[in-house]
């Protein structure tokens, strides 16, 4: 874990409202794992801002996080610019299961929970199907990137405007029959993961998630990110900055 | 570069900063970042007898300058602390402040009891939760309960005790003396002040507990009040918290009258806070002729 002021040295628009950052950092790029996550300073707000890592550059020392704009905080941190430098604390929590025994992997990515699938994407490269959903075309970010990785891309919206129209879990159920994965990630509103687990559950299938929570301290001291959990002895709160982000769907009470 | 060191109650701190019960946790989370015998002291995450789930998320709210917590004291009990937390904390050259909260006068002097004898520094006795529905508030905010408990936690405990006061009360030096009459060795305030936020677009509360605990530099001219008024109301030493970010923050927060400070929330806008707060309050010390930090408290000179 390492917290330092680090230069942004690309900003690019993916959509009206979501930004695209790449920062230099050495440290955290070498420590960070696909689904960890880093907390930044929003210039002129107390708490830091939770956000995944979408891409690691290990060669380069980089590491690119893509964020919405939803609020004041995410508005102020788009306002940075190349050049300029970004207060980063990370990396955070523990991410997806990399495995290189697994064969088949599904990824899923429900709108603006997609960005850390990417980084999962390009350990799996062609052993992972993507199934990506977005309300409508113009706000589909990253398929450029999943195809890159060498992942097999399956893009769902809800207008019908790019790929299929419908849900990413009916898109799920289908990849599943055509061919039954190790092991299933998914990121994105909750509707959608629970949605996802129950599916995976239903084939005894693995699956991991990523969560989100309000967020104080960000490393598991503060404990105010709480999610339930259940491991088999009864129901308890445990902390998404540090028991999570990613999650063994089975454990999550969602 | 001046000498930092206080001593609090016997008890040698080598400089003044401790960090905030419930704001870093037992310390091991921040250790990467710099060795914990940096610091003079740590106030450990409120301890229950048993072990305590705490309130349904959301926990947090941001406001201007800082935020809410309705956390409700989750922790591991007294068992686990003393068999797995202290052990490790025992070998990291740092004072231990133990802090305990019980939900009846009972339970408060139980907890107390189980640290006689151990490497435990000084016992924090919080009677100022706002986030509980037993104890916490409840004992705090009465001048005679927070005698009692104070009465049956001094009796209970070898150790040296501070209690920490809550910030929402009329009179909070009444409370203090009330508390100094009983035993207490030392005072240590403030606990957050209860607050609250509302989401416009849900009309619901942020918080799931509806209401929450204020913390961070919002509440920093409130606990400069405070610590004023009580110093001036007992005998007793004073520690001083709510809303320390910087070195000249602990600086004022000492002239006010308090002779060991701990800071919280700070922690959660800049990891490295509570070090880079001891480095300015060693760069004050040096600019301003200031040899020896015990000089500067209490030294406000009111109008
Ligand atoms: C582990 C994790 C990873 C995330 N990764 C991404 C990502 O890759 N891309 C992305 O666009 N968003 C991501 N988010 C969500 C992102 O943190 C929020 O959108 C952001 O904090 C909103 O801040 P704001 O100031 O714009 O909104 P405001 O509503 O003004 O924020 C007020 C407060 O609430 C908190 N908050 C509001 N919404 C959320 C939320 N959904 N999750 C956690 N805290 C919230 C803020 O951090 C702040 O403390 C992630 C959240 C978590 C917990
Ligand atoms: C997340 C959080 C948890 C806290 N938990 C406790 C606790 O368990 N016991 C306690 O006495 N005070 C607790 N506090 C209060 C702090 O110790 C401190 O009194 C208060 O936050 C004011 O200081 P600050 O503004 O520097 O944070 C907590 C504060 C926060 C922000
Ligand atoms: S944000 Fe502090 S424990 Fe997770």
């Amino acid at each position: 874990m390492f917290q330092n002021k680090y230069e942004i040295i690309k900003k690019k628009m993916l959509s009206y409202d979501i930004v695209d950052f790449t920062v230099k950092s050495k440290e955290i790029s070498n420590a960070a794992t696909a689904g960890q996550f880093v907390h930044i300073s929003a210039p002129g707000f107390f708490l830091r801002r939770p956000i995944s890592i979408c891409e690691i550059g290990k060669a380069d020392g980089t590491l690119r996080i893509v964020f919405q704009i939803r609020g004041k905080g995410t508005d102020s941190l788009s306002k940075l610019n190349e050049g300029e430098k970004m207060d980063i604390l990370g990396p955070l929590g523990h991410g997806f299961t990399t495995n290189d025994r697994l064969n088949s992997v599904i990824l899923i990515g429900g709108g603006i929970g997609t960005p850390p699938m990417l980084e999962l994407a390009k350990f799996y490269g062609d052993k992972a199907r993507v199934i990506t959903g977005f309300k409508t075309k113009e706000l589909s970010i990253l398929s450029g990137d999943f195809k890159y990785a060498g992942a097999q891309l399956f893009e769902c919206t809800d207008d019908g405007s790019l790929g299929r129209k419908g849900f990413v879990t009916e898109e799920l159920r289908e990849q599943i029959q055509i061919k039954k994965p190790d092991m299933v990630f998914a990121c994105g509103p909750v509707v959608m993961l629970k949605g996802v687990k129950q599916i995976c559950e239903e084939h005894g299938i693995l699956c991991e998630i990523s969560l989100e929570e309000r967020m104080a301290c960000g490393v598991g001291a503060c404990l105010g990110c709480a999610v339930k959990l259940d491991k088999g002895e009864g129901e308890f709160y445990g902390h998404v900055c540090k028991d999570g982000p990613v999650f063994s769907s089975k454990e999550v009470v969602l | 570069m001046a000498n930092l060191g206080v001593d609090f109650l016997g008890i040698k701190f080598k400089n003044p900063i401790v960090t905030a019960s419930g704001a870093y946790g037992y310390g091991r989370e921040y250790e990467s970042l710099y060795p914990l015998s940096r610091l003079g002291g740590i106030s450990t995450k409120g301890t229950t007898i048993n072990v305590k789930d705490g309130n349904p998320p959301p926990r947090i709210a941001e406001t201007p300058m800082g935020m809410l917590n309705s956390v409700g004291l989750q922790n591991g009990g007294i068992d686990k602390f003393l068999n797995y937390e202290l052990p490790n904390l025992m070998t990291k050259d740092i004072r231990i402040i133990a802090n305990i909260a019980g939900s009846t006068v009972e339970e408060c002097a139980l907890l107390a009891s189980k640290l006689n004898g151990t490497a435990v520094d000084m016992i924090e006795l919080n009677i100022s939760c706002p986030n509980v529905k037993q104890g916490g508030a409840a004992f705090g905010t009465d001048a005679k309960i927070a005698g009692e408990v104070t009465r049956a936690v001094r009796d209970a405990s070898s150790l040296p005790l501070m209690v920490k006061l809550s910030p929402n009360v009329t009179s909070i030096s009444e409370i203090a003396k009330s508390v100094e009459a009983n035993g207490a060795d030392a005072v240590s305030l403030i606990n957050t002040l209860l607050g609250m936020r509302i989401d416009i677009s849900t009309r619901r509360p942020v918080l799931k507990n509806n209401v929450g605990g204020l913390s961070g530099p919002a509440v920093f001219p409130i606990a400069v009040r405070m610590v004023w008024q009580v110093s001036n109301a007992v005998k007793i030493p004073v520690c001083g918290m709510g809303g320390i970010s910087c070195g000249e923050d602990a600086v004022e927060m000492m002239m006010a009258g308090a002779s060991l400070l701990q800071v919280g929330a700070a922690i959660f806008n800049d990891a490295y806070a509570p070090v880079k707060i001891i480095d300015e309050m060693n760069e004050w010390c040096d600019k301003n002729g200031v040899t020896d930090i015990n000089e500067i408290i209490g030294t406000v000179r009111p109008w």
